[in-house]
């Protein structure tokens, strides 16, 4: 609520900033920001709250995901300020775009009921469409914007068509009572049930961009601006996995043997097709486009044990992807400039000789995505094989483990261009303070968590239990 | 004293990893001659020889006596899943560890002014991989010592990739995807033991009783890890390319210690923790070793390349190990088995010695004239004397002459053999021949004949730096040849508990 305060002052303030100073919009937000991160922290409840006759959930999984999705928007505006600025897009619409699918974000992730879930999920990706057409001269952008939109309102649909028909039989459109009367009457679940929740299953699939429903995942991804680009890879998955576990878990924990079958095809298939097309890829957004697709595969392999080991897991694994994958993005746009788009993977030749350090910084990310200790990637995935191995589905974790060599694959050509190849472009690469000390932070982050995994896997152990 | 000792093994995991971290802050500058290059090399040298210093207090207090571990240190590292931070050695790997604190140093000198572009990311790249490599030899936390398998292959990844030969990307690659892709099973092998025993404690690993069929699995989860590593014949096609590609450092730590870790893989995994699984397998495993010291060996002859003839040597003398290692359930109960696994392990510290030297031998020919072709020597003994006598020791090694360290190994193995099998005998025998055909018939095409071409003519002969490397190798060759006692005594008591722990079914 605080965050939707702030964000109307920055909203009117914006106004009245012209683009000289939209450093104020910056600082604004920024304190909006931390401000949201202190309230949040001072109130952290531990005992579930239910608010809003039943629309609202405090819970500790709630307050942990806040704060998770708070610092990685605040980590997307640091990154973006720089280049935002350089390619004469410094407008407060991003900012204000991206407080704004922050509080779609927050909503979903303590929404107790489908309708508050699904108020939540517009908010943010309306948000999301308005941001990918930003640059609103750039044929590419406007075009991934379009595909977004269009099948972004068709997986809306098939969500809100699901709602209806699990409305209709449970007679509930809150979680907690939808799980005690599908209890309470077993006949409930049946056919029509199953029916609705497959409708469901599509679209919570969509938002995560599972493969099917993931075609336009690789095309945002690239024709976004890269500050885009970076807002809607990293916070939004955290509210996507809020939004399967709230209706899967919460709601239809009771149906876990059904869901499970679909979730885990959608899973196999992410790892497959993701680990396999990113093989192909040239352009590096799009390459970690479909890496996504493929770590989506690994996050759902999670939540289809059913277990609180394999929530927990989901969340550590998805926190963990987050921050590796903010860093990717983050470098990917330091190294762009006025003009010119670093999105070829060619454009990392000779990084190594360059800037030493963003090459180790990179190869750090690429390596905790890739999965290999002591990198917090390695953690996350041997968290989740866990899960699934203690479930007893041996088979699905060797192919887990065969997909990440596959996927370790393109990791690699990365830091070989890093550091075995010569430079094509000799440009001098410039960042600011703040940039440099949270993309520093950001590789500690990744390094550090790896050395001492510990409290987060107790932590996502704790919210979930 | 006593606190000394009680973090000496994290000392020396520690300390190199920390220098080459420092390294890689300072940074090059761009100049491989200027001053601050000149402080790496050194700054670099000083810590391996300090981390060499330190781990003879390892060989000091090692007690001969003790059966189970020493040194070791023990902390809570991730509490929710019981993993510790726990380091041990014993017989088996306290020589290992000597090994690799002996080498690395050496290697670093023969970096010395061979490496030009970038040095200090070079040495650091050693560094962080030595610490590393002693880490593995002395995690007993599961997780711990399959964090350190993993995080060695980047190093190395590095080093073959950034310093290599022509085509070095697809050898690095293909070194790195061949690695992982066993050792991700492993670690499904690991985590399935872990839901069975609630820790990652290897200790507790091999007290857990496992029926036959998971034990298969198990062993060929750990066997898809070591074989790759090791490498025993099918999937050995990774080590001719890297060899070939890497530079002489590189080649030097990849023959002389990663190679030794799929060996001591076997021994301190797959024997003890899945004895059943191991018997099941064993004349498989012997005859994937026979194969690989047999038909590698005719491989080996047929090289124009030395670096690449010296790696297949590398192969058919690994099959060795591994052919000790599994002859325990043919021999059955009696001295003989143990003689089968100290000869494997005697082996592997001498082949680390061995082909550690002869890779440097190449390399001091390949900093000279630039290439590796044997057809582009001859003569060489004729510009080269002092360096035509170290090749000719370090091959006559590498044929197992009696006398070198070359000997002892593979002479325990096969007599360990001749107890199991006549026939393992006869073909492992092949080797003394074989070995000395295609390393006798490099010496003879490289070193003897006349001066071969202009290059030849005009070769220098070593300097001092090259001649105190070479010069410490053959004498740690000759001595472990002449006076193996200290080493086989070191393990003796080690693998007394390992043959029990074979010995007693887990089923």
């Amino acid at each position: 609520m605080t965050l939707l305060g702030l964000l109307c002052v920055v909203l009117v303030a914006d106004l009245f900033v012209d683009d000289e100073h939209r450093n104020v919009t910056y600082w604004l937000s920024m304190a909006s920001l931390a401000i949201t991160m202190w309230v949040l922290f001072s109130t952290a409840p531990m005992e579930r709250t239910v608010l809003f006759s039943g629309a609202y959930v405090s819970d500790a999984l709630s307050q942990a995901m806040k704060i998770a999705v708070v610092g990685f928007v605040a980590v997307a505006f640091v990154y973006a300020r720089d280049y935002l600025r350089a390619n004469d897009l410094h407008k407060g619409e991003y900012y204000v775009l991206g407080m704004f699918g922050l509080l779609g974000m927050m909503i979903m992730i303590s929404a107790n009921s489908m309708l508050s879930m699904y108020l939540g999920l517009e908010t943010l990706a309306l948000s999301q469409y308005a941001l990918v057409a930003f640059d609103r001269n750039n044929a590419n952008s406007s075009e991934a914007a379009m595909k977004y939109f269009v099948l972004g309102a068709i997986a809306s649909g098939a969500l809100l068509y699901g709602i209806s028909w699990v409305y209709g039989v449970t007679g509930t459109l809150e979680f907690s009572t939808m799980a005690a009367n599908i209890a309470a009457n077993p006949d409930m679940n049946g056919l029509s049930l199953w029916f609705g929740l497959a409708f469901l299953i599509v679209g919570i699939a969509f938002k995560f961009g599972a493969v099917p429903f993931h075609m336009w995942l690789p095309d945002v991804y690239e024709g976004a601006r890269s500050p885009v680009t970076l807002y809607i890879a990293s916070a939004p998955k955290i509210a996507a996995l809020a939004l399967l576990l709230r209706i899967l878990v919460d709601g239809l924990g009771d149906l876990h043997a059904v869901w499970a079958d679909m979730i885990m095809v959608l899973a196999v298939l992410s790892l497959l097709v993701g680990n396999v097309v990113a093989i192909a890829q040239t352009n590096i957004k799009r390459m970690l486009g479909y890496s996504t697709i493929a770590h989506v595969g690994f996050i759902l392999l999670a939540v289809f044990c059913g277990t609180v080991k394999g929530n927990a897991a989901a969340l550590f694994y998805t926190l963990t992807y987050i921050v590796a994958t903010a860093g990717a993005f983050g470098i990917v746009i330091l190294l762009s400039r006025r003009g010119y788009e670093a999105e070829r993977l060619s454009d990392f030749k000779g990084l190594n000789a360059r800037s030493p350090w963003l090459a180790l910084m990179m190869m750090f990310m690429m390596l905790s995505l890739a999965g290999i200790p002591p990198l917090v990637g390695f953690f996350g995935k041997l968290n989740v094989i866990d899960a699934v191995l203690s479930s007893g589905y041996t088979g699905l974790a060797v192919l887990m483990v065969l997909a990440s060599v596959v996927g370790a694959y393109y990791y690699l050509r990365v830091i070989w261009y890093m550091y075995f190849d010569a430079a094509e472009d000799q440009a001098v690469l410039q960042a600011s303070a703040d940039t440099r000390v949270v993309l520093g932070l950001n590789a500690m982050a990744v390094l550090g968590l790896g050395l001492v995994p510990g409290w987060l896997w107790a932590l996502c152990t704790r919210v979930l239990g | 004293m006593n606190l000394f000792a009680q973090h000496l093994l994290s000392l020396l995991i520690w300390l190199p990893i920390l220098g080459g971290l420092m390294l890689i802050v300072i940074g090059d500058d761009g100049n491989a001659r200027s001053a601050r290059a000149g402080m790496m090399r050194f700054s670099a040298l000083l810590v391996t020889v300090l981390t060499f210093v330190f781990s003879t207090a390892l060989f000091a207090g090692f007690d001969n006596v003790e059966p189970g571990m020493q040194f070791i240190e023990r902390q809570s590292w991730i509490g929710a899943i019981n993993a510790y931070y726990y380091l041990g050695v014993d017989g088996i790997s306290t020589p290992l560890i000597l090994l690799t604190t002996f080498i690395t140093p050496l290697v670093v000198i023969a970096g010395w002014d061979s490496i030009k572009p970038r040095p200090a990311q070079y040495f650091a790249a050693f560094l962080i991989l030595e610490g590393l490599m002693i880490g593995v030899f002395s995690a007993l936390d599961g997780l711990l010592f399959y964090v350190f398998w993993e995080a060695m292959l980047v190093p190395m990844f590095l080093i073959i990739g950034v310093w290599g030969g022509e085509r070095r990307v697809y050898a690095t690659i293909k070194f790195f995807l061949y690695t992982f892709l066993g050792s991700v099973l492993m670690l499904v092998a690991f985590i399935y033991l872990f839901g069975k025993t609630g820790g990652f404690d290897l200790l507790g690993f091999m007290n857990v009783p496992l029926s036959l069929p998971a034990q298969k699995l198990i062993f060929l989860a750990f066997l898809a890890a070591f074989a790759v590593k090791v490498p025993m014949w099918p999937v050995h096609t990774w080590l001719p390319d890297a060899h070939v590609e890497a530079p002489t450092g590189g080649s030097v730590i990849l023959a002389a210690i990663m190679l030794k870790m799929g060996g001591y893989g076997f021994v301190r995994l797959s024997l003890p923790i899945v004895p059943d699984g191991s018997e099941y397998f064993a004349n498989f495993v012997i005859a994937l070793s026979l194969i690989a010291v047999v038909y590698i060996g005719f491989v080996a002859l047929m090289q124009k390349d030395m670096k690449k003839l010296i790696a297949y040597s590398s192969i058919a003398h690994m099959g060795f190990v591994t052919l000790g290692f599994f002859l325990f359930w043919s021999i059955g109960s009696g001295t003989g088995a143990a003689l089968g696994i100290s000869g494997g392990m005697v082996q592997m510290v001498s082949h680390g010695l061995i082909s550690g030297a002869m890779f440097l031998c190449v390399g001091v020919l390949y900093d000279r004239v630039h290439s590796r072709q044997i057809a582009d020597y001859g003569g060489v003994a004729n510009t080269m004397p002092t360096f035509a006598a170290f090749m000719v020791l370090f091959s006559m090694a590498n044929a197992g002459l009696p006398g070198t360290s070359g000997f002892v190994g593979e002479f325990m193995v096969i007599i360990a053999s001749f107890k199991a099998n006549f026939w393992f005998a006869f073909l492992a025998a092949t080797t003394l021949i074989l070995g000395a055909a295609y390393t006798l018939w490099m010496v003879k095409r490289v070193l003897y004949g006349e001066v071969a071409n202009d290059n030849v003519a005009k070769l220098q002969d070593l300097n001092i730096r090259e001649f105190t490397v070479l010069a410490v190798l053959a004498i740690s060759v000759l001595l472990l040849g002449l006076w193996p006692a200290p080493l086989v005594e070191m393990m003796n008591m080690s693998i007394e508990t390992l043959l029990a722990q074979i010995a007693q079914s887990k089923l």
